[in-house]
């Protein structure tokens, strides 16, 4: 759906990206990782065509990102901000209709996902009455209000609690599974391995990693396995490494001099170990 | 897709129903009529409370002058000053004569506790005068003097009269002229300025409410500007014919009023004597002509299409500006380099008044920076239609020019957040592709 082809961006001072290629999938949810002032914002900003490339090329489906296409595409942007005199259902149906989408079904859009999220008492509150997360959440609807076929979501998550995280989560999923392909941007590597097929690990305007987040995982695996020993009445767990060059069963055959084995299991990195790993 | 107007439906809509909006625009006229009449009618009001005045009369000359009435009560005293104070306390003051006022007209004297109030003062000193002046004639041993004096005196009214296009003779008033003219440029200077910054304000919010980058991939930068501007100056037209109509509503209230006053408050006789005054005079009806001689139709038509022009102009400048900075207090340094253009039209506008005629007048009615305000003063006066056409056509070729450079800089300027640009920045934005 989105091809990146030898992109670089520089700004006055700063090469912002350097030769960035990537390709994200229909129907895939991708996960752009990396450091602050990595280049993230100004890859995504490419994407959703608020600013065009130095060099290279951003498509989508073939065709160079402008932002003639802003109705295929919704963006929630880190920095979050909403008109706060206005009041909910008419902010939403706004965002709707500048996005193309008509009168009617603006609002009965606009009802929908009152209903689906629970607050339909909000819809004559202006924005300024609202809470942080629950403004945030009128960001997040007035972001997918118009169906886009991508969704680009930077830090999503950031100033929800874990209820509402967790709902926002499953409506990415939602969507996702609808057919729309999401591009997610993120600090929280947990809900990068939940959500994420794909990502690409930028620093310092370079891909530093990409590719499927399992193979990724098993890429970086250090033979460490999770092994749980019965010692009598006792039961433990540790981390034992596998040496090199030893087969699974001689590493069992070694273990098992110290206690019954009940439990063993490779421990795979988490995505944090490997994007700290990475970028430091 | 255009969304303009939406983004005009958006910008108006949030701004009219504002109850701060309502509220200004239905409390700007009022104070304008309280600003005129309040002062009116302090100046009518007479403090009547009783005042009482010890004279001090050294000369021993005045003493048939001050006649006690309602108000004023004389004390005459031989004492002097010191010695007068104690003896009367609680008195307004005391006017202390060293001598003849004929040959010293300076060292009279007004001591009081409390500040004399101008009143009293003025009160005092048309008495003293009256008789200094009755002295001198008396002096001066010509008989019929004080007659000769009251015929000397004069009071010409230069009436002028204009010939319309049919070659009729018309009632003019070049003072109701250059007061139309000063006062429609003041209005629309105000407008542009107001709406202008309004404008701005806009902008500059929208940035620092961090909305821009969702509107900006929602929308394109061009039609987020334009449909601010387009909408902002829906307001100001809105605001403008609410005052028309309030204004047309107001004078016909109060000519009923004033004609019901004249019938109840005068008697047939003083009413007689008003109308036969003010026909002697020549004064009121020719005020009316000078009122209808002007075409006040093709004013209100030229006052809106120059609004229209001048404000494009100066809120497009505004709002490229106002995309530039990312707070309020930022914005004056680009501001200021427009507000002093903008104050030079002013002047102009307020020296053409009195030269409407010359040549720096023709000129700044043509420059598009200057032409809203001065042209106005001018069309009392009756300006050729070329003219008008011409500068109206300049107005309009250069808001393009600037709403196009403008939308170069708010494009750049809008997503630019943390530092403030410098005016060759801003210039490399403009040239950015």
């Amino acid at each position: 759906m989105i091809e990146i082809n030898q992109v670089s961006k520089s700004f006055e001072r700063k090469q912002a990206l350097r030769e960035v290629t990537m390709s994200i999938g229909d129907g895939t949810i991708y996960g752009l990782l990396g450091p602050n002032g990595a280049g993230k914002t100004t890859l995504i900003r490419i994407m959703t065509g608020i600013t065009m490339p130095d060099s290279g090329e951003a498509l989508m489906d073939g065709k160079q990102i402008s932002l003639s296409m802003a109705s295929k595409i919704g963006y929630l942007p880190e920095e979050r901000g909403l008109y706060k005199k206005m009041r909910v259902g008419e902010q939403i149906r706004y965002f709707a209709r500048l996005r193309g989408m008509s009168a009617d079904e603006a609002k009965q859009e606009t009802e929908n996902w009152l209903h689906r999220f629970g607050i339909e008492s909000w819809k004559m509150k202006r924005i300024e009455e609202l809470s942080k997360g629950m403004a945030q959440k009128v960001q997040f609807i007035t972001t997918v209000i118009h169906r886009p076929r991508l969704l680009i979501l930077d830090e999503p998550f950031s100033g929800f609690d874990p209820v509402n995280s967790k709902q926002i989560q499953d409506e990415i999923l939602r969507l996702n599974g609808e057919g729309t392909t999401v591009v997610l941007s993120t600090h929280d590597m947990e809900s990068v391995e939940t959500l994420c097929k794909e990502i690409s690990l930028i620093n310092d305007g370079r891909i530093v990693l990409q590719g499927d987040v399992q193979e990724i995982r098993q890429r970086y695996r250090e033979n460490v396995f999770e092994v749980t020993l019965r010692k009598g009445e006792d039961r433990e767990t540790r981390l034992i490494k596998k040496n090199e060059g030893e087969s699974n069963n001689d590493f069992l055959m070694r273990i098992a001099k110290e206690g019954e084995v009940v439990e063993f299991r490779e421990k795979l990195p988490s995505m944090n170990e490997i994007f700290i790993k990475t970028v430091s | 897709m255009s969304n303009i107007g939406l983004i005009i439906g958006h910008e108006y809509m949030t701004r009219v129903s504002k109850k701060s909006f309502i509220i200004i625009t239905l409390l700007t006229p009022l104070m304008m009529i309280a600003a005129i009449a309040l002062p009116t009618w302090l100046m009518t009001r007479t403090d009547d409370s009783k005042k009482q005045i010890v004279v001090i009369d050294r000369s021993g000359m005045y003493s048939e002058l001050f006649r006690n009435d309602d108000i004023y009560t004389y004390i005459y005293s031989g004492e002097d000053i010191d010695a007068a104070r104690k003896t009367h306390q609680e008195v307004t003051g005391f006017l202390y004569i060293p001598g003849d006022l004929t040959s010293d007209s300076t060292s009279v004297t007004f001591y009081s506790e409390k500040q004399a109030s101008a009143e009293v003062v003025s009160h005092l000193k048309r008495l003293l005068n009256q008789k200094a002046e009755q002295q001198k004639i008396d002096a001066s041993g010509i008989p019929e003097l004080k007659e000769i004096m009251k015929s000397v005196k004069s009071d010409i009214n230069l009436k002028t009269v204009k010939f319309d296009e049919s070659g009729k003779e018309q009632v003019t008033s070049a003072e109701m002229a250059e007061l139309l003219g000063l006062f429609s440029s003041l209005l629309i200077y105000m407008f542009i300025m107001m709406y202008g910054s309004m404008v701005m304000q806009g902008v500059v919010q929208e940035k620092s409410n961090r909305i821009m980058e969702v509107m900006v991939a929602s929308t394109r930068p061009f039609d987020l500007m334009m449909g601010k501007i387009i909408g902002v100056a829906l307001v100001g037209l809105t605001q403008f014919a609410i005052w028309v109509v309030m204004t047309l509503m107001a004078s016909g209230i109060i000519m009923s009023i004033a004609g019901i006053n004249y019938s109840i408050g005068m008697n047939t006789e003083e009413l007689m004597q008003s109308v036969e005054t003010m026909r002697a005079q020549g004064m009121d009806t020719d005020i009316m002509n000078a009122v209808l001689g002007f075409n006040f139709r093709k004013i209100l038509i030229l006052f809106v299409l120059y609004f229209i022009g001048g404000y494009l102009l100066y809120s497009s400048l505004f709002a490229a500006f106002g995309s530039a900075v990312d707070n309020e207090t930022d914005t004056q340094q680009f501001t200021a380099p427009l507000t002093i253009v903008i104050l030079l039209a002013m002047y102009a506008g307020i020296y053409a008044t009195n030269h409407p005629d010359s040549q720096v007048t023709f000129w700044c009615s043509m420059i598009p920076f200057t032409s809203p305000v001065v042209m106005l003063v001018r069309l009392p006066f009756d300006v050729a239609w070329w003219e008008i056409v011409l500068s109206l056509l300049i107005l309009a070729g250069s808001f393009v020019a600037s709403t196009w450079v403008a939308a170069k800089i708010y494009r750049v300027g809008i997503l630019m957040y943390g530092k403030k640009p410098t005016w060759k920045e801003i210039w490399k934005w403009v040239k950015y592709k």
